[in-house]
């Protein structure tokens, strides 16, 4: 069954496909870095990589931002939680990455009190329904949520709330993408960019991509006809040694990006000088933290932080999977001792991660294919 | 396809239609997401706002960005494609903690 035949227009995704093909040069291998994990998540959902010619290599990128997330962190913010009468509350998401302790999950069987909110506000509001205790909210996301974070601390200080504090975790896409760049490990010839980080910081960001790594960057959509045409200007622009920034997704992304979102970013939070990125070290100014104008409201600045460094388990590969080194099956553990349900690193926990999109979407195709054969 | 319960996904962009714009200064508008009605905050649209009747995408309780009609049914069908249709509905129903959103509450 193809997904992509229940799409608008299924000939023209076909016929893009084909544009693919055509473009593609049978004398390169091309390796095509998509950053963001919706992106993973949607090509191995749709299929994508059967339309494409087998020397067209999509690469996972780190746009995952609960697989970059040193295990150190989420140990920090339990234990800020586990101080008595405080709600950790943390999206969806969070609640079954491992930390050293257990997850915010096993907390909660434990006995912590960890509430799932939707949006920041929902911790806020969790906190006035409940003056008798602190809600720390653990803030994740690149610059997508950032600006949501930034708004809620904004209206926490309007209204006064002061058994509230965030645990700031946020971020910066553009510098994952310098550090991969920079790597020795990775040859890659373009990016479909994140889509969207980019409803936020619009394009222009990624100029330098373009001028100073002269590495082409598509920004695209989610549906497999935006991904399609992304690779197809993608191999344009190879084809014609062009290195652009294209804006594949203009229906949703101002090439300028959204001011009021950024301007809410500037007065909540500034860089961080470096933070640690799970698999990747410390990037500088890759990260956000509180202004000290919003300390009341920063949980670093109120309560003791831990700041252990946790490496992870010696035999988990993440951090080469994290960069596209390695594909998911090439980790050790992948499958066997790590699984989505009893994940060793978070990059099989996350919605986004490499490692979960490819055990539900292609490993367990294949275990079902070597059941049947097994048994005929 | 499902890799556990309680899941949100970071990426997630919901559409929702503008029902009415809340009164009181405050920058939200009741829209209706995923079958239920929820407020949700615009003020990241602050330069041009939505009025009641427009699509919005949502990403954790925020209004994100103005959309087309064509383009919020193209996201819905694609959420459900992707198997999101679930993860979509029970973050929209999350939002304010779950409670429908009166109209106009006043104060919050």
């Amino acid at each position: 069954m193809r997904f992509v035949d229940e799409f608008r227009e299924p000939g023209l995704i076909r016929k893009t496909a084909d544009e693919v093909r055509r473009l593609a040069d049978p004398a390169r291998h091309y390796r095509l870095m998509e950053v963001c994990g919706g992106h993973t998540h949607a090509i191995y959902r749709f299929g994508l990589k059967d339309l494409l010619p087998a020397n067209i290599e999509l690469i996972h990128g780190p746009g995952c931002p609960v697989c970059v997330l040193p295990m150190g962190r989420i140990d920090d913010g339990l234990a800020i939680a586990g101080r008595g009468d405080v709600i950790f509350a943390a999206f969806g998401d969070m609640m079954r990455v491992p930390g050293t302790t257990g997850s915010p999950l096993e907390h909660k069987a434990r006995g912590m009190d960890v509430r799932i909110v939707y949006s920041p506000l929902d911790a806020l509001k969790l906190a006035q329904a409940h003056p008798d205790k602190h809600v720390l909210f653990f803030a994740i996301g690149f610059e997508t949520t950032a600006p949501s974070t930034a708004l809620t601390m904004m209206r926490a200080r309007a209204q006064g709330t002061t058994n509230f504090s965030v645990f700031c975790n946020h971020v910066t896409i553009v510098p994952a993408i310098r550090a991969i760049l920079d790597s020795p490990d990775m040859r890659l010839d373009g990016f479909i960019g994140p889509g969207h980080v980019s409803t936020v910081i619009g394009c222009r960001p990624y100029e330098w991509i373009a001028r100073n790594e002269a590495k082409p960057i598509v920004v695209s959509g989610f549906e497999p006809l935006d991904i399609l045409q992304s690779i197809v200007m993608l191999l344009r622009q190879l084809q014609n040694h062009e290195a652009r920034v294209e804006n594949q997704y203009a229906r949703v992304i101002p090439w300028e990006g959204n001011r009021a979102a950024l301007k809410a970013m500037a007065e909540v939070f500034e860089l961080r000088p470096y933070f640690e990125w799970r698999g990747m070290g410390f990037i500088s100014q890759s990260a956000l933290r509180i202004r000290d104008t919003y300390a009341q409201w920063d949980a670093e600045q109120r309560f003791p932080v831990p700041g252990i460094r946790v490496t992870d388990p010696k035999a988990a590969q993440c951090g080469e999977v994290l960069k596209g080194v390695l594909k998911p099956a090439q980790c050790r553990l992948f499958g066997r001792e790590c699984t989505p349900e009893h994940p060793v690193g978070a990059l099989m926990v996350s919605s986004e991660g490499s490692c979960a999109a490819y055990y539900n979407y292609e490993h367990r195709k294949s275990l079902a294919m070597a059941g049947e054969d097994a048994s005929a | 396809m499902s890799v556990g319960a309680g899941e949100c996904h970071m990426c997630l962009a919901i559409p929702g239609k503008v029902v009415e714009l809340v009164s009181g200064g405050q920058t939200s508008a009741l829209v209706e997401v995923c079958g239920v009605r929820r407020r949700v905050e615009l003020g990241l649209l602050e330069d041009d706002s939505p009025q009641p009747g427009d699509w919005v995408l949502i990403h954790v309780g925020f209004a994100m960005s103005k959309i087309s009609e064509a383009h919020a049914l193209e996201q819905l069908r694609m959420l459900a494609l992707l198997g999101e249709s679930e993860a979509a509905f029970e973050e929209a129903r999350g939002y304010g903690l779950g409670a429908e959103a009166p109209a106009d509450d006043g104060h919050q």
